[in-house]
């Protein structure tokens, strides 16, 4: 296996001097998915946005596919990362068909090429491209316009696939359907995937590494059935908070 | 009025019309062509957009009929009154063109900008394909209120010689003839009523329901 992404003593501060990332090293293998937890403000995003240099860090460097990610053309580095986000960012004046086929269409990809690709990806994505190709993104629910963002961010074949909270506006039964889609979805494509999440669940559900960040600092990386035996105070801490409700399961003892 | 009238000052009245449009029209494109471009510019450095905007703002509250004065004896401009027209409308139709251009571009969804730089739209594929398209109602909803009030302020262009139908109207005001005042003031402002609904379905057109 080799290193499809590799942070090599990532920092970032802004230019107020509020350190966000704290030399963080860390690397995901070819065809995994890392989930990345941490409470709000832990720098989960601003790490993910450092795959695609939306971010530059300030010290240190990000390895995509081997080379220095600051190496590459800009535009074709963004072109090969699928990028899915909580607030979909689909284009509202778009149809679902052609907001999946954007980044086919801004490479020049003939039209017939898109349309064929897009109903590809409908479907994998669980939306019959007859009912839903010409269909703007205001006339989809929620769970069905993240699906079209992951459709769109699958087009043009990516390695990697940058997710920030992809399923938090969701509700949990929305959700776990949508995780399952992905999971099923991942295991054929051999994707590597860095998933931000706030739920724990869902890293240990979705991650075959989960790593926990604090105030800007990698706290740990691991598999998750190491994370979830982890005598780590802030892994426990993480824990504790996630399982709250547990006493109030039927046939579950009080703790 | 009588047919008589119509048979006399009809054949002037649509004369000065097309004259009108004419004017308004040519500033309209001309005052499009500066503000749209600027609008852009001022999201891209948006530190300028407040001084920008306020002299577009200071250009607005000149008096009409100053401004043309202030123009005539320009070497070039004042050898054709309709040039003079044609500048000093454009100046007015700037402020709305350009606010309009500059909200409506940094009114759009912040996640749809951030996504269209992540998955790789170079700049000009953002602006030509996501952005302006999305600011577009906005731009049109500038663009009439510029032309509504232009085609207003055009009849003065008349005191300057540049022709339009405020010709009319100052002739029937030193004539004191209320009929003549009719003529150049109904035409101008139905032209006035029909640039509004014509721009106004254009605008929605383009509206994206949210």
């Amino acid at each position: 296996m080799s290193a499809e992404i590799e942070f090599r003593n990532v920092s970032y501060a802004t230019q107020q001097g509020r350190v966000l990332l704290d030399d963080i090293s860390f690397a995901l293998e070819a065809g995994t998915t890392t989930a990345v937890l941490g409470r709000s403000g832990s720098g989960k995003t601003t790490l993910l946005r450092t795959v695609n240099r939306m971010v530059e860090p300030t010290d240190g460097e990000v390895l995509v596919h081997g080379k220095p990610n600051v190496d590459a053309d800009l535009i074709t580095l963004r072109r090969s990362i699928g990028y899915v986000i909580q607030e979909t960012g689909l284009f509202p004046h778009f149809t679902v068909e052609r907001n999946v086929g954007v980044v086919l269409e801004v490479e020049g990809r003939p039209r017939e090429q898109r349309v064929r690709r897009s109903k590809e990806l409908l479907a994998a994505v669980g939306l019959d491209p007859e009912i839903f190709a010409h269909r703007y993104p205001h006339q989809l629910s929620g769970g069905q316009r993240q699906r079209v963002g992951l459709a769109r961010a699958l087009a043009a074949e990516p390695r990697i696939l940058l997710m920030d909270e992809p399923f938090g506006a969701l509700d949990p039964l929305t959700r776990s359907e949508m995780q399952d889609m992905l999971r099923d979805l991942l295991r054929r494509l051999h994707t590597t995937v860095l998933l931000v999440t706030h739920d724990l669940d869902e890293a240990l559900y979705l991650g075959d590494r989960i790593a926990l960040l604090g105030a800007g600092r990698l706290i740990t990386h691991v598999a998750p059935d190491e994370f979830t035996t982890s005598r780590e105070p802030e892994v426990e801490a993480y824990f504790r908070a996630f399982h709250r409700g547990d006493h109030r399961a039927k046939g579950v003892q009080p703790v | 009025m009588s047919s008589g009238f119509f048979s006399q000052y009809g054949g002037e009245i649509a004369t000065l019309t097309v004259e009108h449009l004419w004017l308004t029209g040519a500033a309209m494109i001309f005052a499009a062509a500066i503000a749209i471009p600027a609008g852009v510019g001022l999201t891209r450095a948006p530190r300028w957009a407040k001084p920008v905007i306020g002299i577009a703002n200071i250009l607005q509250t000149i008096p009409s009929l100053a401004m043309f004065g202030f123009l005539l004896p320009v070497p070039w401009l004042g050898e054709r009154a309709a040039r003079i027209a044609i500048l000093a409308l454009a100046a007015y139709a700037l402020l709305p063109i350009l606010r309009n251009t500059y909200a409506g571009i940094r009114g759009i969804d912040a996640s749809v900008i951030e996504v269209a730089r992540a998955i790789g739209l170079s700049d000009a594929q953002r602006l030509f394909k996501i952005e302006l398209p999305l600011a577009a109602p906005f731009i049109l909803a500038g663009l009439r209120t510029a032309t509504v009030t232009c085609i207003g302020i055009a009849t003065i262009a008349a005191a300057v010689g540049a022709g339009g139908l405020g010709e009319l109207i100052f002739r029937g005001v030193a004539s004191v003839d209320n009929r003549l005042v009719l003529a150049g003031a109904i035409p101008a402002a139905l032209l006035a009523l029909l640039a509004d609904g014509a721009l106004g379905l254009l605008e929605r057109r383009f509206k994206v329901p949210a």
